[in-house]
């Protein structure tokens, strides 16, 4: 396989190997920032389709670090109404004969699809309700921060995980590791297949008994504009799937929360857990660049 | 006066049961006499030898889409009666979503005069409501005369129970069969794929089981109600074909037909590739297995291509904005073939009926048979060589199919329409 289109088709050697990587690309306290010319004299086409500031934010500083040069288009569906295809908007992007393709589309799939017409290696930064691979990199990165290994971690995931790409990432990926995954939302919004999508998988209802002597929660933002239809009112939604500051003693002491953001304060998680000592959110965001340091050296061709 | 003699095949007629090495006589149209020759047949009559080959009724296909008129772009009348001869079809009834649809006789008449120039019989199935839209009932009895061979709205199925009862009650007054696409639009909510854990473990929109289940159910209730003739179209879940047997065990005219790639693919195969989105979704597993059970214990009558071509770049897009539909004429029996025969599940005789009689019956149409009388429309099959399907070479004017560059054993050698071959192996 050549770029990165998802993490389920990874072996697990694959995954620790990027991971150690990344951990000489993280930042120490009050120093510089490490650089690389592992990708000197190298293309990064950043081609977004879909509207991403962090993402591609951090996938431009990863490349830059790596001596890359890097190209961003960000089109958001305006070139499917100008009568052009994804097809011919790639053979451009591929004419421009890039090291690395790194892609942001609505449509899950879609990376698949172009890898099997450009020779140029993609990764993939999000497509639809598939796969964002980066993502759970980084949100294992920085588990590995605070925890020595991801064996047997129990990790609740909670919320829209039927439309959420974030957590099918983070399935396959702790998965991997023989973690214990429990996800928890309402029916509409997570599917009982979902449970066969991976080994080690479980199905809960109820918040409290997710999140009952959990090493991580890792909240997802609620999607509504990938719902299609709505399923509930935000303080409905809130109510009985939002985290809160007293479900936080059912969990571990040291419990690690996360959320891949944008937060949506109030709507999937309170403010006061957002900021509290116990959230990893912001170790997250730091972690971006690292990991996507490590997986564009990979990668690249 | 053309004459000609087939000679030395295996002759196999499902209809009459007829299964032995025999020449066939044909003058002019009509098939003369299988066996001793008739009086008088000339001597000079063209000859085909057909020893080692099975020599078959022409097949009949009750679901293709041909795209004339308003599609020409991707397939016409004249292309794809080419590759149904290709593929061993010598009559094919071609459904209603053209442009303009047809929903009524002047539509039903012009399709049936561009037939003229094509190379098989081509039948006009007609729309139930105008336009496909589903707000009033099309044009029936006039369709039915102008030589519709049944009515469906093909993939634009009827919600509205009450249209569809009013539709049936029509349909069976003017002896008009009538052909449903079963799904519940809302329920398949704009999926792509069947809803499991392909969707699921995919990130694609699912159409629940659920969706052509209940209508299937909606339909069957109906038909019972009004006594019409119904034959359900591509069906897919092993649900909706229980439901077909009960009805038909309670002597219900319930008729049905599955397609080659629901037979022979499941949704383990999906690859985000718009080649193997089609609709009804390719279902898992279990759902296959229940329809080659069905074809096997003999509730399924047809197999039907569902043949539906597309322009090239309509596939070549994300998953989600590909069009549904494959083309399946030119590979229909080869495949088939492969699943059914050469997979043990059932003898030559069932395969055959399945694209002679038993589609031929469905709709009461006079065709599907091989016997003295019989018009002579006619296939000669090699049941072993191996041959490797090249779209490319297609007749259609589309390359839309998952089985490029697969191997069959077996394949149509000849097609012969009205005693006169239309189509033959280069």
């Amino acid at each position: 396989m050549t770029g990165l289109l998802g993490i389920e088709p990874l072996e697990r050697s694959d995954v620790e190997e990027i991971l150690s990587r990344s951990v000489q690309f993280q930042t120490p306290r009050n120093e510089a920032s490490p650089r690389s010319e592992a990708l000197r004299g190298k293309l990064v086409v950043n081609a977004f389709f879909e509207n991403s500031t962090r993402t591609r934010v951090s996938f431009e500083i990863a490349a830059k670090r790596l001596g890359a040069d890097i190209v961003t288009i960000t089109t958001s569906g305006s070139s499917v109404s100008k009568g052009e295809s994804l097809v011919d908007t790639l053979n451009t992007l591929g004419a421009m004969r890039p090291h690395a393709i790194v892609m942001r589309h609505a449509a899950s799939g879609a990376p698949q699809f172009l890898s099997r017409h450009l020779a140029a290696p993609i990764i993939n930064a999000g497509d639809g309700t598939h796969e964002h691979p980066t993502q759970a990199l980084l949100d294992a990165r920085t588990i590995l921060d605070h925890r020595e290994s991801l064996e047997k971690l129990r990790v609740a995931i909670i919320g829209d995980i039927a439309h959420s790409r974030v957590a099918r990432s983070n399935i396959h990926l702790l998965s991997k590791f023989g973690a214990e995954i429990v996800l928890c939302g309402p029916t509409p919004l997570l599917p009982e297949t979902m449970r066969e999508i991976a080994s080690g998988v479980s199905i809960e209802r109820d918040v409290p008994r997710a999140i009952e002597g959990a090493d991580v929660i890792m909240m997802l933002r609620v999607q509504l504009e990938r719902q299609h239809e709505s399923n509930f009112s935000a303080t409905e939604y809130f109510q009985f799937y939002g985290l809160r500051l007293e479900h936080l003693s059912l969990a571990k002491e040291n419990v690690l929360v996360m959320h891949p953001g944008p937060i949506n304060r109030g709507r999937e998680i309170a403010s006061e857990v957002a900021d509290s000592t116990r959230s990893v959110i912001l170790n997250q965001v730091e972690n971006g660049v690292a990991v996507r340091m490590a997986v564009l050296e990979r990668f690249s061709r | 006066m053309s004459s000609l003699m087939i000679e030395n095949g295996r002759v196999v007629d499902p209809a009459t049961g007829f299964d032995a090495v025999a020449n066939v006589y044909v003058e002019n149209r009509t098939v003369m006499a299988i066996g001793e020759a008739p009086p008088n047949f000339p001597p000079d009559a063209t000859r085909i030898n057909a020893a080692g080959l099975v020599v078959a009724p022409g097949f009949v296909d009750l679901h293709a889409h041909l795209r004339e008129p308003g599609f020409d772009h991707v397939e016409s009348i004249e292309t794809g009666s080419l590759a149904a001869a290709a593929g061993g079809f010598t009559t094919v009834c071609c459904m209603p979503d053209t442009k303009p649809v047809n929903d009524n006789a002047a539509i039903t008449r012009y399709i049936i005069e561009r037939a003229r120039e094509g190379s098989v019989h081509v039948r006009p199935v007609g729309a139930i409501s105008k336009g496909m839209l589903n707000e009033e009932v099309a044009a029936i009895g006039t369709m039915r005369e102008a030589g519709a061979v049944a009515i469906s709205d093909d993939g634009s199925p009827v919600m509205n129970a009450r249209l569809m009862r009013r539709a049936m009650q029509l349909a069976r007054d003017f002896g008009m069969p009538v052909m449903t696409d079963c799904e519940d639009q809302s329920l398949a909510g704009g999926g792509v794929v069947h809803e499991g854990l392909t969707s699921t473990r995919m990130g694609l929109r699912g159409i629940p089981a659920l969706a052509e289940d209940v209508i299937t159910l909606r339909n069957l209730q109906l038909a019972r109600d009004t006594g019409v003739n119904l034959h359900i179209s591509h069906l897919s879940t092993a649900r909706s074909l229980r439901w077909v047997k009960d009805a038909r065990e309670q002597g219900l005219p319930v008729t049905c037909e599955v397609t080659p790639h629901h037979l022979a693919l499941t949704d383990e195969i999906l690859q985000y590739d718009g080649n193997h989105k089609v609709k009804p979704p390719l279902r898992p597993p279990p759902d296959r297995d229940a329809l080659r059970q069905g074809i096997a214990e003999g509730w399924i009558d047809a197999i039907a291509t569902d043949h539906q071509p597309h322009a090239g770049s309509d596939k070549m897009q994300e998953f989600d904005r590909c069009p549904f539909g494959i083309q399946g004429l030119e590979t229909a029996f080869a495949l088939s073939l492969e699943t059914l025969y050469h997979n043990h599940l059932i003898p030559l005789t069932r395969l055959l009926s399945l694209f002679t009689i038993g589609p031929a019956k469905a709709l009461g149409l006079a065709c599907g048979r091989l016997e003295a009388g019989s018009r002579a429309d006619i296939v000669l099959l090699n049941l072993d060589s191996w041959w490797q399907y090249d779209v490319n070479q297609s007749l259609s004017k589309s390359k839309n199919t998952p089985f490029h560059g697969r191997y069959f054993q077996g394949r149509v050698v000849m097609t012969i329409v009205d005693g006169k071959t239309v189509w033959q192996l280069g």
